[in-house]
């Protein structure tokens, strides 16, 4: 998979290079440069990763690059050197030319960066007229050309469809397709693959490195996931903070990291080393899960037929206590419903689920009130998940004042959960003064406060960096040794799920695929659907060799 | 960056600010300037200003001294304005914070009881509703609460039902927190910043609308107000100009300034154009 440097003999001179890239940023941020002294080339015919947590500036020197700062961001210092030109210093009509002629770049999320009301053909087109290149008919031949080139099932539909008729990967495909149509000899790719699910992923990913392959072209990849820098990296950067940590051959890289840093990234990636299975759980059956069903319809208009989107289909499973249970599946399996039927959120249409004896689909209104507190939730979000306007004290507390503990005990219990979770003494804080895993371990905290018998995380640590995740989890680790939680444990990353469940359900559009002990179904899958998964997740085995070669170091 | 510190970022709110402090102060102090009442007839009618010490903007037709009128005067209008806003604040808030949070049936009965206001011309209900229930600072009150409240109940709702489904609100749900604990404690405070910013400028509609009752002989007959002033100077404006230019001034500049500070409040209170708290 990996290319070796071969490629980049072609030249000498690199096709872009900065040199000492040193970006200001607005007064008031957390620092005062986005990216300082930033010195890398970009040789031809390589893909370079530039790797970093969020927050590490990675993104931008891509921004500078293609003259697309922020309001407020400027480059103060240094030169971006493109084609003989310091891209930081020609004009903005200048700029215009280059981009898409010479430099192509694609977005994160595929869902935003494609106009919604125009079709992908015309969205194509665009960038032809842009830099009034062939005409019209040549156009329409060239962007159905494109679409195929960029593995469009069907193109010639696609090429009218709108983008909302197209799943995520589809639409990154066509943006993949606008950056390629003036052959650029530098593609910029800012986190392109992250929005996907991982099946998705590789398969963008192997577009992405036959692309490049075909066509001789640049690539600069912007990645958090050292996963995906095994995949695909010709050579590798790693930024922190704004600045390099280390820059070199991605082989050399992965199996040698430098500095402590990169070290640390790589130690993060979940390994294939599944823990044995751990003789904790009792026989005492806690959640009884049996033909859960739920439909979502969404009303018919008078041209269009009403939907009916099938989440969960005859769902049956049971949780021991003290044991956890990992749901995975990917975008649309159904597993968040399932979840959110767990905890009342949603109510199912059919089916009974039984809590310690208590079958909690029968609750309604007040008595559904009085019984909420025995299951509990740990949101994905961690920016969306506490009230912006709530001292995170009161946050957790207010679980146990409403469920009528006398509020100066509650706040007290607020404090020393928010110890446990390695918060001490900031009940008085408001959540912005937090960081993303910092307001995780709160709204952990507040699921702990009302000792509920049963946890459900909600993709708890995607939304997280690789570092932070790994802290998530060893916290959550500790807290079920500490107070034998049962957890039930929703996410995308079968890697995850493997460190922490006891058991493992696979899902598939809203029925259950597999289900198992977590060593089992991660070291020797039964089902074609969960072997798929396994083989998309990026970077294994490179990664994960390299992931458990470092934890042998220590 | 604090509060106040934003606001003062935005060089308009800053001035808006200034003239809004002299008006209430104006408002506050117009008992030491002009113990008399304003109705008193005192000099000669006619007075250019300053042509007589004590009357720098003159008299009016029946030799009432204007300045006086016109501090009194800017009582009357924040008082209407402020207490008008709170009473449709009152109504409003509460009807779109159930119809939001609600939503289904009741949202609809509420919305189309919201329409039923809504489509009636808000300045000829005011006028009706006022002559019906004979001029006085109440009933002018009355009337401009209950033809300013729909937008208020409209934003409110629009707000609630787009926080209703966060997920610090689900949470909330999940711990067991009651309805009205979570309308009052996890929706409300996240939706105050633009009723708020909408308060400020209905109260700036409010004195607008008071002023116009006024000069239509609908005023409270007791009482000296901006458009009292200048509904019995349209007569002789082109004799006495600063009778009705003034007054008119005055309402200018409340209004625009209302208008500014309500800007303001914008600005320091949207969470997007700050970066503090994100």
């Amino acid at each position: 998979m990996n290319k070796g440097n071969h490629v980049t003999s072609t030249t000498d001179t690199p096709l872009l290079s900065l040199q000492d890239l040193t970006i200001a940023l607005p007064k008031g941020a957390d620092r005062a440069y986005a990216v300082e002294n930033l010195s890398y080339d970009v040789l031809r015919g390589e893909i370079l990763c530039v790797v970093g947590e969020s927050g590490s500036g990675k993104s931008m020197a891509a921004n500078a690059i293609m003259g697309l700062l922020p309001e407020g961001v400027r480059p103060v210092g240094g030169k971006a050197m493109f084609a003989g030109q310091d891209l930081l210093s020609i004009t903005e009509k200048q700029h215009r030319k280059l981009r898409g002629l010479r430099i192509g770049m694609i977005f994160q999320e595929p869902m935003t960066a494609l106009n919604p009301l125009m079709r992908v053909g015309a969205q194509i087109n665009e960038v032809f007229e842009a830099h009034s290149q062939l005409n019209r008919a040549e156009r329409g031949a060239k962007a159905l050309e494109l679409l195929k080139e960029v593995g469009l099932p069907d193109p010639e539909k696609a090429i009218r469809a709108y983008p909302f008729q197209l799943s995520g990967g589809q639409r990154q495909r066509v943006m993949i397709a606008m950056a390629l149509a003036l052959e650029p000899e530098l593609l910029i790719a800012d986190e392109p693959t992250t929005a996907l699910d991982v099946t998705t992923q590789a398969q963008i990913l192997d577009l992405i490195i036959d692309l490049q392959k075909r066509h001789g072209m640049a690539v600069m990849f912007i990645t958090h996931d050292f996963g995906v820098v095994a995949e695909i990296a010709t050579r590798v950067c790693v930024m922190r903070h704004g600045q390099i940590i280390e820059l070199g051959q991605a082989k050399e890289v992965l199996a040698n990291p430098q500095h402590e840093y990169t070290r640390s990234l790589i130690e993060a990636i979940p390994s294939n080393i599944v823990p044995e299975a751990r003789g904790a759980e009792t026989d005492t059956l806690l959640l009884d899960v049996k033909g859960l069903n739920k439909v979502f319809r969404s009303n018919g208009g008078l041209f269009k037929p009403a939907r009916e989107v099938r989440a969960l289909d005859d769902v049956s499973f049971s949780l021991a206590k003290g044991e956890t249970i990992g749901i995975v599946g990917e975008s649309g399996s159904g597993k968040s419903t399932l979840g959110r039927c767990i905890v009342r959120l949603e109510t199912p249409d059919s089916g009974t689920m039984s809590l310690s004896g208590t079958d909690f689909m029968q609750l309604n209104g007040e008595s559904l009130r009085r019984q909420r507190k025995r299951v509990q939730m740990i949101f994905q979000d961690p920016y969306a998940s506490l009230n912006p306007r709530t001292r995170v004290g009161m946050a957790i507390a207010q679980g146990p004042i409403a469920n009528g503990v006398p509020k100066q005990k509650a706040l007290v219990q607020a404090d020393d959960l928010l110890e446990l979770v390695g918060l001490a003494n900031t009940a008085n804080r408001f959540p912005h003064e937090f960081s993303g895993g910092q307001r995780q371990r709160i709204g952990i905290a507040r699921a702990l406060a009302l000792e509920p018998e049963l946890i459900v995380a909600d993709e708890a640590v995607s939304a997280l960096d690789v570092s932070i995740q790994a802290q998530i989890l060893k916290l959550l680790e500790d807290l079920k040794q500490k107070l034998s939680l049962s957890l039930l444990f929703i996410t995308h990353d079968l890697r995850v799920a493997a460190q922490i469940c006891d058991h493992i359900i696979v899902m598939q559009h809203g029925c259950i695929v597999e289900q198992g002990p977590a060593r089992d179904v991660f070291l020797a899958p039964q089902q074609a659907y969960t072997r798929q998964l396994l083989e998309a997740i990026p970077g294994r085995p490179e990664a994960t060799e390299a992931a458990s070669r470092q934890r042998g170091y220590k | 960056m604090n509060f106040f510190a934003r606001f003062a970022q935005n060089r308009g709110a800053l001035v808006g600010l200034i003239i809004l402090t002299t008006i209430i102060l104006m408002a506050i102090t117009a008992p030491l300037f002009f113990p008399e009442s304003p109705w008193r007839m005192l000099q000669r009618p006619f007075l250019t200003p300053f042509e007589v010490d004590g009357f720098p903007m003159g008299t009016d037709t029946m030799g009432r001294n204007v300045a006086a009128g016109l501090m009194h005067g800017a009582w009357v209008s924040l008082l209407i304005g402020l207490v008008s806003t709170t009473v449709a604040l009152l109504i409003g808030l509460p009807l779109g914070a159930i119809a939001g949070y609600y939503g289904g049936l009741l949202d609809d009965a509420l919305m189309r009881f919201t329409e039923f206001f809504q489509t009636i011309p808000s300045f000829a209900l005011a006028i009706v509703l006022v002559a019906i229930m004979q001029p006085s600072v109440t009933s002018i009150v009355l009337a401009i609460a209950l033809v300013s409240w729909p937008p208020v109940a409209r934003l409110v709702r629009a707000e609630f039902m787009s926080l209703r489904n966060r997920e610090y609100v689900e949470a909330a749900r999940l711990v067991g927190q009651g309805n009205t604990t979570i309308i009052l404690r996890q929706i409300l405070p996240n939706a105050m910043s633009p009723i708020i910013v909408l308060a400020s400028l209905m109260v700036a509609t409010a004195i607008l609308l008071e002023s116009s009752l006024s000069f239509l002989g609908l005023g409270d007959p007791n009482v000296m107000s901006w458009g009292y002033m200048i509904g019995a100077a349209r007569t002789v404006i082109r004799q006495a100009w600063w009778l009705s230019f003034f007054p008119g001034l005055a309402i200018l500049l409340t209004v625009l300034a209302l208008n500014l500070v309500g800007e303001g409040l914008d600005d320091a209170l949207n969470p997007k154009l700050s970066r503090e708290r994100s």
